[in-house]
């Protein structure tokens, strides 16, 4: 019952990412289409398979797609446009899908299908639980990394690929614009930085004062000479 | 041939003789209401100990009227919100922004099902264990972006869109310190060949908090992990959205963030998710780094009393859960302390934070732990 359950919630999820008219319930029904399939995984027994799915699918992929799908600006009026369209190109390619499937599906639950394909019905057999019993996780490091590590090793490198496009592609020259730290700037020559509210410099007393107050919270002496020579040394 | 016919029939058999079975299971619902009612009386706690802690840190009083010493603050805030008017936005996608709240606080209810409060006391003993939580509190940024966009102002999804990149973010050093726990560093195993068939390196929790059993306080995976251990800290407080982790929430920055426009029953849902998120994440601290319900003061013979019991007794079951919560008393005491001590971080920082730092540094604390493993540490 589950099993019918989760697959029909997955079948209409499904319909619905594509009939949806707001973009938003797409990804959402998107992700339940997900979230389904990862129950349908734990039926099957792989546990680890339908955890990754959450992770990795809904966690990480559904996210990005939301951030950049919530960012759209929907004109209602385009969401209403012909969709009949799209009925020619559509539909052959559903109806080779459809086609397709009738070679996957098992003849014993659907006596009344007309295929004539018994070889290929689907067996269902949990050898694993039976011999000894591994964990999923231990199944895939055994086949991963020792006889499949050339396509593990791949698959890196696809990611990296796809990392380097994104930075390439959002990337600014940075060498060639300059940039400045703007607080080295002011420890350094404060009196450039800072303007006053009429547009004029500070003073050199004025900076003087500034920079008591930055290093001290007050000024220690209110009134005092300002003798070119013990200037120079402090604005070092 | 080794067919195994009634797989077969499982699969093909969409309507026959697999509803009684979920029937019985039914029984299943007595242990999860009893764990639904321990977590709400925990979270009336925390939200208590919360009040009463920033009280003495800020050296004044803190609730004293609602029931003796303020004890029922919490039911009192809970019957406000449930009294209040249930505001929904004019223009906003009102089933977005109603659904969001509850996909926070399922995700994170969710994840009760693996923790052990003792040996046989956990609901679900999982061989993906530690897992289920991770991936569970993946769902939760979707909740956050719904409420933010559903909200139909700019403030709640901008608040929503740092919230999520703040989850997404501290997702993976989290993934990673518990990668690191489930490898089972053993310590003094030199002498024994390892069988390759050997199939308890897996993510159940209750075997992460037995392998820690044996030298009493020596054998917490604190010591093990140190580096993980303080990943892991961040990591959750980072998660579950406290302080200083707290800008999608903020007062002064984002008018609370995702959570403006909310009110009555659906902010207590937010408030709920919060303290839930920290209950769960402070009991995984205890169960992955501190122990879990082993009494961890070693070469102290009053184990051996209550190991006669440990399997089957409700004392040895009590003291079970009470090591438990005390542990994990220490990480609430810990995060509310820092809420009420450390300034917030901006967004740019708290993600350079999350990506930048933490993510290199539980790389190098798995690569650390592999190798002292290959060196049989």
């Amino acid at each position: 019952m589950i099993l019918s359950v989760l697959s029909s919630f997955a079948l209409v999820s499904g319909l619905m990412v594509v009939r949806a008219k707001n973009p938003v319930h797409s990804v959402l029904f998107f992700i339940l289409v997900f979230c389904n399939t990862s129950g349908l995984l734990i039926l099957l027994g792989l546990d680890f398979f339908a955890m990754i799915f959450l992770v990795v699918y809904i966690g990480a992929i559904a996210v990005l797609f939301l951030f950049v799908v919530m960012m759209f600006n929907i004109q209602i009026a385009e969401i209403h446009e012909e969709v009949l369209r799209y009925l020619p190109v559509s539909g052959i390619i559903g109806l080779i899908f459809w086609w397709e499937m009738f070679f996957i599906l098992d003849n014993e639950t659907i006596p009344l299908l007309p295929t004539h394909r018994n070889t290929t019905s689907l067996r269902y057999m949990v050898y694993a639980e039976k011999v000894q019993s591994w964990t999923n996780l231990e199944t895939l490091g055994n086949l991963l990394y020792t006889h499949y590590f050339v396509w593990f090793l791949v698959s890196s490198l696809i990611l990296l690929v796809a990392m380097i496009g994104a930075i390439v592609l959002t990337m600014h020259r940075t060498t060639r614009v300059k940039r400045q730290d703007i607080f080295r700037k002011n420890a350094l020559d404060s009196r450039r930085i800072i303007m006053k509210e009429d547009g004029r410099d500070l003073s050199r007393r004025e900076a003087y004062i500034y920079n008591e107050y930055i290093s001290f919270g007050s000024p220690r002496v209110s009134g005092f000479e300002t003798s070119g020579g013990a200037l120079e040394c402090s604005l070092d | 041939m080794i067919i195994d016919t009634t797989e077969v029939q499982t699969i093909n058999s969409f309507s026959t003789s697999g509803f009684f079975k979920e029937v019985y299971g039914l029984i299943w619902i007595i242990p999860i209401l009893t764990l639904i009612l321990e977590i709400t009386i925990g979270v009336l706690v925390i939200v208590w100990l919360e009040r009463e802690i920033s009280a003495a840190i800020q050296q004044r009083i803190g609730p004293e009227y609602a029931g003796p010493l303020g004890i029922l603050q919490a039911i009192a805030d809970g019957t406000k919100l449930l009294l209040k008017e249930d505001l929904l936005p004019s223009r906003g996608d009102i089933r977005l922004f109603s659904v969001g709240p509850s996909i926070a606080v399922i995700s994170v209810l969710l994840s009760y099902l693996v923790i052990p409060f003792g040996y046989r006391l956990v609901l679900a003993d999982l061989g993906i264990g530690v897992f289920l939580w991770i991936a569970i509190s993946s769902i939760a940024p979707i909740g956050l972006l719904m409420s933010g966009y559903g909200s139909n102002n700019k403030y709640s999804f901008s608040g929503g869109l740092r919230a999520a990149a703040q989850s997404i973010s501290y997702e993976i050093p989290l993934t990673l310190c518990v990668l690191s726990i489930s490898l089972r560093l053993e310590i003094g195993r030199n002498d024994q060949v390892v069988h390759p068939y050997d199939s308890d390196l897996d993510s159940s929790t209750v075997d992460i908090v037995e392998a820690q059993s044996k030298y009493g306080f020596w054998g917490w995976n604190l010591w093990r992990q140190p580096i993980g251990f303080l990943v892991f800290l961040i990591s959750s407080l980072a998660e579950c959205e406290r302080l200083p982790f707290d800008l999608p929430e903020a007062e002064e920055e984002l008018v609370a963030g995702y959570q403006t426009e909310y009110s009555g029953i659906k902010y207590a849902l937010f408030y709920l998710a919060s303290y839930l998120n920290l209950l769960v994440s402070s009991l995984f601290v205890t169960v992955l780094y501190l122990g879990g319900w082993n009494f961890s003061i070693p070469y102290i013979p009053i184990p051996e009393l209550f190991r006669i019991n440990q399997m089957a007794g409700i004392f040895g079951m009590t003291i079970d859960i009470f090591i438990t919560l005390a542990k994990a008393y220490l990480f609430l005491f810990i995060s509310i302390t820092t809420r009420w001590t450390l300034p917030r971080m901006r967004i740019d920082q708290l993600l350079n934070l999350g990506w930048k730092f933490l993510l290199p540094i539980s790389l190098g604390n798995l690569l650390l732990t592999t190798s002292s493993q290959l060196v049989s540490l």
